[in-house]
């Protein structure tokens, strides 16, 4: 086929008169949902990303189990150190699972694209929240895979039913909250690059918490810090849960956490967002 | 056919007739610290029907006032009417309205041009089904139905430009404006004809067009009237013919004998070298003008040395019709 070949026969308009109604806009579910099967699509094109993706966790988990596994006292009565990590393991790989929401949105800021998706009368929301859907949706496959290589490296759930449902709530509320934190430092990077490098301290919140080695052991300034951030209670919780133990209201703590998070991503990425389109 | 407008267009009076599709009075931009004027005043009136050609060099103010007129950004000051919607406070109605295609490809390059394609137009409202009609409808128009399926980073320049085009138009109605920002910049020769020919369909089934060029053929090709941009204003305004007998369409280089002689004739000439004592006149290449300019500047026959004819550039046209302007300086330091 040429470039300049062009068909004819281009139907035919009324010109001049009184200026059209455009037709009515659709909603802003509609504009998610394209927006999130858009951001699918493009990832799981992505084939080198999305390997990167899945296979890091289940890396972090056996090194983190048979590599500083059997150095580590963790104090409790569980025989082993798989059934202490996964949930430091899960959150860990949700933090890195959703940076890549900040460089998915960096590069549709450097495009023309979102230009186009503006004039099409799509505003900030579904476009960011498209590419959270997306994230979570990856985060939620390295999860499960995460789960069966645990499960055949020793792990032993004792969860009750209600257990999962609250594990699931946990899980699920976390990679949405951190994805979106990711999409609004997308905005504010300049470049993908940067974006990348931005996330790097968000995938490192995990480690000063009781994730992979408890608290107590740490020096009395990180100990407050570790016992206090966000990660914490997500933890607590998701280990207790999966331990079968009761877990009063820490759940609910880490839910709050997750909540407020995604409140003040929201609210950041629709400023960053006018900002960067003015 | 009226002659040249000059720079002062009638300010303020935007009434909105029916009888243009483009309408803007005094717009302003600044951007960044300390503020750099983009935009200064300028006033804009493109008749609906018609291809308009915004021409101008790199940071002249093209794309923000295309920008401006498409609603992705706002004007300082200024009012701006699109198909006679006002693009601030119906903002809503003028997207509905129009169809924007940037320097950049506003594509996806890991989606094919048919996802591309359903997905602007689910996003303009179309049913799945509707949507994929539509795909494939304009896929058939753009002459890309063999290469729907594959990647858009796969696709040529040529490709790209006519799908970006094409996701334009998804919306239903079709829109009645299209703003065409460098449509052609990068491309080679032969897309760039491609490309035209597209235009001038657009052209022909009604819409009005208001394309920017940094290519004097280009806006010569195809626009009914051209407006030259410089510095954030409009310099000269008029049809393909208009300015070209402004500019003249050559430029005769002389070299002087005297640097006396090249102080007089410096006010007349649109192209200036000190150093060889070359002076460039504007004229229309003819051996009869020819003849008369030289007499005209050396009556005598002892200030020219040596002479050479060109074609006049873009640059020439410029330079001339800025010439009298006051050069300011690039950015104002004090804000």
């Amino acid at each position: 086929m040429s470039d300049t070949a062009l068909r004819r026969g281009t139907p035919a308009r009324h010109s001049g008169g009184p200026p059209r109604h455009p037709s009515p806009a659709p909603g802003l579910l509609t504009h998610t949902a394209v927006m999130a099967a858009r951001a699918l699509r493009i990832s799981s094109r992505n084939t080198d990303a999305l390997i990167t993706s899945l296979a890091l966790p289940i890396m972090m988990m056996l090194i983190f189990v048979y590599f500083f596994g059997g150095a580590i006292d963790t104090g409790t009565d569980s025989d082993s150190y798989v059934m202490y990590v996964v949930p430091g393991v899960l959150l860990l790989s949700a933090g890195f699972g959703a940076a890549t929401t900040a460089t998915a949105v960096s590069e549709d800021m450097k495009g023309g694209i979102i230009d186009r998706f503006r004039s099409l009368d799509v505003g900030a929301t579904p476009v960011l929240a498209g590419h959270v859907a997306a994230s979570t949706v990856r985060n939620l496959c390295s999860t499960a895979l995460v789960f069966g290589v645990a499960l055949l490296i020793g792990f032993r759930p004792a969860a009750s039913w209600s257990g999962w449902l609250v594990v699931g709530a946990v899980l699920v509320a976390y990679i949405v909250a951190l994805s979106w934190i990711s999409a609004a430092i997308g905005l504010l990077a300049r470049t993908p690059e940067a974006a990348s490098g931005f996330t790097f301290f968000m995938s490192f919140l995990p480690y000063p918490s009781s994730a992979f080695v408890p608290t107590e052991n740490m020096p009395d300034w990180l100990h407050g810090f570790a016992d206090h951030q966000p990660i914490t209670p997500a933890i607590e919780s998701l280990r207790g849960l999966l331990l079968g133990q009761e877990m009063g209201d820490t759940p609910w703590i880490a839910l709050a956490w997750a909540a407020g998070m995604l409140a003040v991503a929201v609210a950041a990425s629709g400023t960053l967002f006018r900002i960067r389109t003015r | 056919m009226t002659g040249p407008t000059g720079t002062t267009g009638s300010r303020g009076g935007g009434t909105a007739d029916g009888s243009h599709a483009i309408e803007a009075y005094g717009l302003t931009k600044s951007y960044g610290k300390p503020a750099v004027r983009v935009l200064d005043g300028l006033d804009l009136r493109v008749a609906r029907g018609t291809v308009f050609s915004l021409l101008g060099p790199n940071g002249a103010g093209k794309t923000t006032t295309v920008r401006i007129l498409t609603t992705l950004t706002e004007a300082d000051s200024g009012s701006a009417r699109v198909a006679g919607y006002d693009v601030v406070a119906e903002r809503s109605a003028v997207r509905g309205s129009i169809s924007l295609t940037g320097q950049f490809a506003a594509v996806d390059e890991t989606q094919t041009g048919e996802e591309n394609l359903r997905m602007m137009a689910r996003l303009s409202g179309l049913s799945r089904a509707g949507a994929r009609r539509r795909a494939g409808e304009l896929l058939e128009r753009f002459d890309l139905t063999a290469a729907a399926r594959r990647p858009v980073r796969t696709y040529s320049g040529g490709m790209r430009r006519r799908l970006d085009l094409a996701a334009g138009l998804v919306g239903s109605p079709e829109p009645e404006v299209f703003f065409l920002d460098e449509p052609t910049t990068g491309l080679d020769p032969r897309s760039r004809h491609g490309l035209w020919d597209v235009v001038r369909e657009l052209a022909a089934s009604g819409a009005t067009i208001l394309l920017t060029t940094q290519y004097l053929e280009e806006a010569d090709r195809l626009a009914d009237r051209i407006a030259l941009l410089n510095r954030g204003r409009i310099v000269a305004e008029g049809t393909a013919a208009d300015l070209k007998s402004r500019v003249g369409g050559h430029r005769l280089d002389l070299v002087l004998t005297s640097s006396e002689a090249y102080l007089r004739l410096a006010g007349r000439a649109v192209h200036h070298s000190p150093e060889t004592l070359t002076l460039g006149l504007p004229t229309d290449g003819s051996a009869a003008q020819v003849r008369a300019l030289l007499d005209e500047v050396d009556p005598t026959g002892h200030a020219i040395e040596r002479f050479s004819l060109h074609s006049a550039t873009l640059d020439d046209v410029f330079l001339d019709l800025t010439s009298n302007a006051p050069t300011t300086p690039e950015a104002s330091t004090h804000v």
